[in-house]
């Protein structure tokens, strides 16, 4: 029970990554359906960063310092990330391109990308497995917290996770601050509502509207590493990383554009997602319709706050609208 | 004087943007085909990086992959490109009615896949019960409806309760997804996949077996344009479309507009997804549309919703992709670059709109004010 | 003690394409005082204003803030010169609170909604507000969300005060209540500059008054020194006489009658209260009234557009005499009923046409329907576009160019011209010469006169006082979605009418409107 509830958190990681990337996009007013891209492009940057540390030390954990070996791929990641982020905000905040289109086109590229330079990386390696292993930049990953093999279920639960799903939680959990309790957030969350409105007040519409993309986009990156980094050991393959981006965009609706609740809905996707493998004397068909649940439960809560018409609970009014303030 | 002059040139805004009046039709496609022609130059310069290839070899490379050695008069890979770009061209056509009323049918992908799977259910089920062109009618019926349904879900909360349906159509893909797997389990047991089925395939002209869905889809390509310009329907999708307060204004019943045209949205895709299915695998899985539903969005969006430009633009994507593989298989890179060349050809068709819509205005020196 | 000049304005031009919106306007306002900008609609009031808190940069010409050049390229750059502008359509975002909504967009060291909170309710106590800095913007009333919108500004700081068409969406009490609000911020020397076509208000608020007509500046008077009649001159140029046909109504028959009609906003604030009149065929009845006193609700109402919570709207069939009730029915429904209602309204692009169809395919909008056939037919429509397009002169390339390339006064023909093509039995139109042209105006009148000579019913909702007593047989006045007096257009004085207009009826005193 213990390990299923681990599993299900590690899975509900790079979710709850990409969601609070992308409720910070959308709080700006921008539908980013370039995340699942863009969190394919954190991944490979990381894994590229990590790979090449690995390599300058000559593939020898003696050698490798374990703050470069965190900071390496972490920093390649963000950076990959962002540009990936900087890309779509050009294109939808400066040239007001639809978003829809060119959100997917970022996702067809973003997954082209990762995808290209996994295969790159792979024929490097020439190993048998199609995949990269990076196992032990993986294991400074992992280091786990000093006493949590000593406290049993207790240390399990809650201190033997990877450094970057407690910081996924910090993240959100600042993200939510800083939405709700900031100036910053306050003109954040008008430009989304109303941008003519935020305009007149004197907020620069068009750097918050770049700087929340970028950073989200960043944000959502962190999510691909962690996937690679502890989820899946430090190994790397094409493909892998699966739908996990467009659940994470299925999370935001879930968690009403609110980044501290999808903390508890990434973790409840988590557990639906991984309900496959625990569900006990199910067979492997039903375990299928219960990988469903997660967008079932979406599409609820999703119509739900439309017939509740709560104006909290909407989307910020100026989702997926481009601005212009000459506009008459 | 001269000081407030200084002051102000360090201040006032370089340029500023302009709504363009209306730029001719003709001018607006020259801007659009200078974008791809410069997108695919950009591709051809990263090829050349890549490769270390000569520059035009690599779009010999391209034209080659797409359409084989026509000299040597196999008409094999001419036709595999024929058969994806119809695919991508029907989904395009699919979507394009819901993107004219401005509703986002980002679900195409999931449209196709029960639509599919409805054709997949009737050549097992019923393949050996039934005489062959009553199979057929039942597997045209039951895709149609199958890919409507999925459809007009999302239409329904739409009309009734405003719902986001670029979100509700992007979940339905998922659940759609994990149906096929689904129905996989249950009917490919532990292998966890279906072997062709002989039963309820489309008939084939000739020995070419792509030949009717090429010739299925352009026939639908000339019903959409029709549909959307000749018609009652098709007005009442532009009016909609342009201005749900004219709509109402005229009584146009914008909700059973909505959901009339995600019936034909997803029905389309119910057909397309059984030109997939009884048309060309005979068989089924969770990849048979392969992502081609996110790709038609963008063609569709490209091809300014008319049914003939779509043709060019879904040809063009097919191109790229078939011709980048090729470019990466020569060469040793992986077949994903053809996603990356896709990807960059589509930013800049819908980057270059910009300049169509918007002209940049250079603040020029001032005429001295006079005091 | 002379006055202090705030802000001036030295021959500032701004285009819009082809559209010359300011040409070389000049004016001063002065701290300690109160500015009227009195203009007709299209006079390019706001346009001026807008270049002063930032919205559009100007062609040509300078900007001078207490004496000083000012480049005012953002709505930020004004905020630091201290001006403040209330813009007509509120720029508030709903979600928000009150509070929130003020602080917005300001840099003043750490952010403390709470201490910001007492700021608010002080400057509340010191003008006289009455706003609950906590309230959600989406729950309040207009005149709440103005009154945030302008302590707003005050918040900031503001020492230049703008304020545009206050007036136009209150009652009122709620009108002498903000301009109690306004003299208190004069007392407090800041100035205060309020853009308004309202005469009365200019009279009874302001010190002065700046004149602009068609983009240009008139000139400006003190107010004690002038007159209404004065004002008007400047206004709209040298009187002249508009000598629009009237003919007597040729034996008038009822043929539209609305009965103690009700309409609620979905606050349940009241949009139409107990409003009853008859309509009869062969006469023009004009409505006159405050812009937003419910003259659109009144014609969506009978064009089956808007929920009617009350009331009757019955249409009395000419040819068979059949009497058909219109309430709560859609559009098609009263069409299907044989009821030939056409309705020209005031949005013209966004709900009479559809910007981006070309001409023909806009005079399909009613047509389209007719027959069984499930393809269009476009024969019928081009011929009339073309019919169209040549009786009332439309200036067009060809009936194939799309609406929105057309100008303001050809675009209103090309909807009138369709709407009577429909040979209507009542015909209802809302503002139909507003930014039109003197020719395309008196275009449209004769098109009226016509109708009316058929026997038309016909609704005339207007809002030059002089267009409404010359062209009009009756008159009937709408102040706060109530019928405030129904008066013979052929006696009826501006006066009487501008009384009509902003009188209140006692909620106790009923529909006393004949």
């Amino acid at each position: 029970m213990i390990s299923y509830i681990v599993r299900a958190i590690l899975i509900g990681v790079p979710m709850l990554y990409g969601a609070t990337g992308e409720i910070i996009t959308e709080k700006s007013g921008h539908l980013n359906l370039g995340i699942p891209g863009i969190m394919y492009v954190g991944a490979i940057s990381g894994v590229t960063g990590s790979f090449l540390y690995e390599n300058a030390c000559g593939n020898d954990i003696a050698n490798m310092n374990a703050f470069l070996a965190v900071f390496i791929p972490l920093i390649c990641c963000i950076i990959g990330s962002m540009l990936m982020g900087l890309i779509y905000s050009f294109f939808t905040v400066t040239l007001r391109a639809n978003q829809n289109v060119t959100g997917l086109a970022i996702t067809t590229f973003g997954i082209g990308l990762g995808n290209f330079f996994g295969a790159s990386l792979i024929k490097l390696v020439d190993s048998d497995m199609p995949s990269v292993a990076l196992t032990k930049t993986s294991l400074f990953f992992c280091t786990k917290l000093p006493f949590a093999d000593d406290l049993g279920w207790f240390g399990e639960l809650f201190l033997s996770f990877d450094f970057l799903t407690y910081l996924s939680i910090i993240i959100a959990i600042i993200a939510s601050i800083v939405l709700t309790k900031t100036r910053v957030g306050l003109n954040l969350r008008a430009v989304g509502e109303s941008p003519a409105t935020a305009d007149a007040a004197g907020i620069n519409v068009t750097r918050y509207k770049y700087i929340a993309t970028c950073i989200g986009s960043g944000i959502a990156g962190l999510g691909g590493i962690q996937y690679v980094m502890a989820y899946a050991n430090g190994s790397w393959s094409n493909d892998a990383f699966g739908d996990r981006g467009w659940m994470a965009i299925a999370l935001v609706i879930f968690a009403l554009w609110k980044p501290h609740m999808a903390i508890l809905g990434a973790f409840l996707f988590g557990a639906l997602f991984n309900a496959n493998t625990y569900a006990v004397g199910l067979g492997v068909e039903t375990q299928e319709l219960f990988k469903m649940l997660p967008y079932v439960v979406t599409i609820i809560v999703l119509v739900f706050t439309s017939m509740r018409k709560k104006r909290e609970h909407q989307p910020p009014a100026h989702l997926g609208l481009p601005y212009f303030r000459e506009e008459r | 004087m001269s000081d407030i002059k200084k002051t102000k040139h360090s201040h006032e805004p370089l340029f500023h943007l302009v709504k363009r009046d209306d730029m001719k039709w003709w001018q607006a496609w020259l801007v659009r085909i200078a974008a791809i022609v410069i997108a695919l130059l950009l591709v051809g310069v990263i090829s050349m990086l890549l490769t270390k290839e000569n520059f035009f070899s690599i779009y010999e490379t391209m034209y080659r992959g797409t359409f084989g050695k026509l000299e040597s008069g196999s008409t094999v890979m001419l036709w595999k490109f024929l058969q994806k770009t119809a695919i991508l061209l029907g989904l395009s056509l699919a979507v394009t009615p819901a993107f004219k009323m401005k509703f986002w049918n980002c679900g195409a992908e999931g449209q196709a896949l029960v639509g599919g799977l409805a054709s997949m259910i009737c050549m097992i089920e019923l393949g050996d019960k039934l005489p062959y062109p009553v199979l057929l009618l039942v597997i045209l019926v039951t895709s149609v409806l199958a890919g409507a349904l999925w459809g007009v879900i999302p239409a329904i909360f739409k009309a009734q309760y405003n719902t986001n349906e670029t979100l509700f159509t992007l979940m339905m893909n998922y659940v759609a997804t994990q149906i096929i797997k689904y129905y996989l389990y249950v009917e490919g047991g532990g292998s966890n996949k279906i072997n062709p089925v002989a039963y309820g395939n489309l008939p084939t002209i000739g020995d070419n077996k792509y030949a009717l869905n090429v010739i299925i889809v352009l026939v639908i390509t000339v019903l959409v344009y029709i549909y959307l310009n000749y018609s009652k329907h098709g007005y009442e999708i532009s009016v909609v479309g342009e201005s749900q307060n004219t709509a109402r204004y005229i009584g146009i019943n914008v909700k059973k507009v909505v959901i009339r045209t995600m019936v034909v949205s997803g029905a389309l895709c119910g057909i397309v997804g059984m030109l997939l299915v009884s048309g060309t695998n005979h068989s089924i899985d969770s990849n048979t549309v392969g992502g081609q539903g996110f790709t038609a969005i963008m063609v569709s969006w490209l091809g300014q919703f008319n049914p003939f430009i779509m043709v060019i633009m879904s040809a063009l994507v097919i191109f790229l992709n078939l011709g980048s593989a090729k470019v990466a298989d020569t060469c040793g890179l992986n077949s994903s670059f053809a996603d990356i060349t896709v990807g960059i050809v589509i930013l800049f068709v819908v980057g270059c709109e910009f300049f169509i819509r918007y002209s940049i205005k250079f603040r020029h020196s001032k005429k001295e004010v006079k005091a | 003690m002379a006055k202090q000049v705030a802000i001036e304005l030295k021959n500032i031009t701004k285009t819009f394409g082809k559209v010359v919106a300011n040409k070389d306007v000049s004016l001063t306002a002065y701290r300690g005082e109160i500015l009227s900008i009195l203009g007709e609609n299209g006079s390019g009031k706001t346009t001026l204003m807008n270049m002063i808190s930032g919205i559009y940069f100007p062609d040509e010409g300078q900007i001078l803030v207490d004496g000083k050049e000012a480049v005012i390229a953002s709505p930020k750059d004004a905020f630091t010169y201290k001006i403040g502008m209330i813009h007509q359509h509120f720029k508030l975002v709903d979600v928000f609170t009150a509070a929130e909504n003020i602080v917005l967009g300001i840099e003043d060291g750490k952010y403390n909604l709470k201490k910001s909170t007492e700021k608010i309710r002080e400057i509340c106590d010191k003008f006289g507000f009455d706003l609950d800095p906590e309230k959600k913007i989406y729950t309040m009333s207009v005149s709440e969300k103005q009154t945030v919108e302008i302590v707003k500004v005050l918040y900031r700081g503001a020492d230049i005060l703008i304020l545009d068409e206050p007036t136009a969406v209150l009652t009122p009490q709620e009108i002498q209540k903000l301009f109690d609000v306004l003299r208190r911020m004069r007392e407090a020397g800041k100035a205060i500059i309020i853009i308004t076509h309202k005469l009365n208000e200019v009279m009874a608020l302001s010190d002065r008054v700046a004149v602009l007509r068609k983009g240009e500046y008139i000139g400006s008077v003190n107010t004690c020194e002038t007159s209404e009649q004065e004002l008007t001159e400047m206004m709209v140029g040298k009187k002249i006489s508009l000598n629009i046909e009237r003919t007597e109504p040729k034996d008038p028959v009822d043929r539209l009658i609305v009965k103690d009609l009700e309409c609620v906003d979905r606050t349940g604030v009241k949009l139409l209260s107990k409003v009853s009149f008859t309509l009869r065929g062969g006469e023009i009845l004009g409505v006159a009234g405050i812009a937003g006193s419910g003259q659109r609700e009144l014609l969506e109402s009978i064009a089956g557009l808007q929920k009617v919570s009350s009331g009757e709207i019955t249409y009395i069939n000419p040819k068979t005499d059949n009497v058909e009730n219109l309430r709560d029915k859609t559009p098609k429904q009263i069409r299907d009923l044989g009821v030939r209602l056409s309705f020209v309204p005031e949005d013209r692009l966004g709900m009479g046409l559809v910007a981006n169809m070309d001409i023909t395919d806009n005079m399909m909008l009613r047509s389209y329907r007719k027959g069984k056939s499930f393809f269009l037919e476009r024969k019928a429509p081009k011929t009339l576009a073309e019919k169209i397009v040549h009786d009332l002169e439309v200036v067009t390339p060809s009936v194939s160019t799309p609406v929105r390339q057309l100008s303001g006064g050809n675009i209103q023909k090309v909807l009138v011209g369709r709407e009577i093509a429909a040979s209507p039995k009542v015909l209802m139109v809302a503002y139909p010469v507003r930014g039109l042209d003197i020719n395309s105006s008196y275009t449209i009148y004769n098109l009226l006169n016509q109708q009316k000579a058929k026997g038309v019913a016909v609704i005339f909702v207007g809002e030059d006082l002089d267009v409404l007593t010359e062209l009009c047989d009756r008159i009937m006045v709408i102040g706060s979605g109530r019928i405030t007096g129904i008066v013979d257009g052929r006696t009826a004085t501006k006066e009487e009418l501008g009384i009509l207009m902003t009188k209140t009826v006692d909620e106790s005193e009923g529909s006393s409107n004949e």
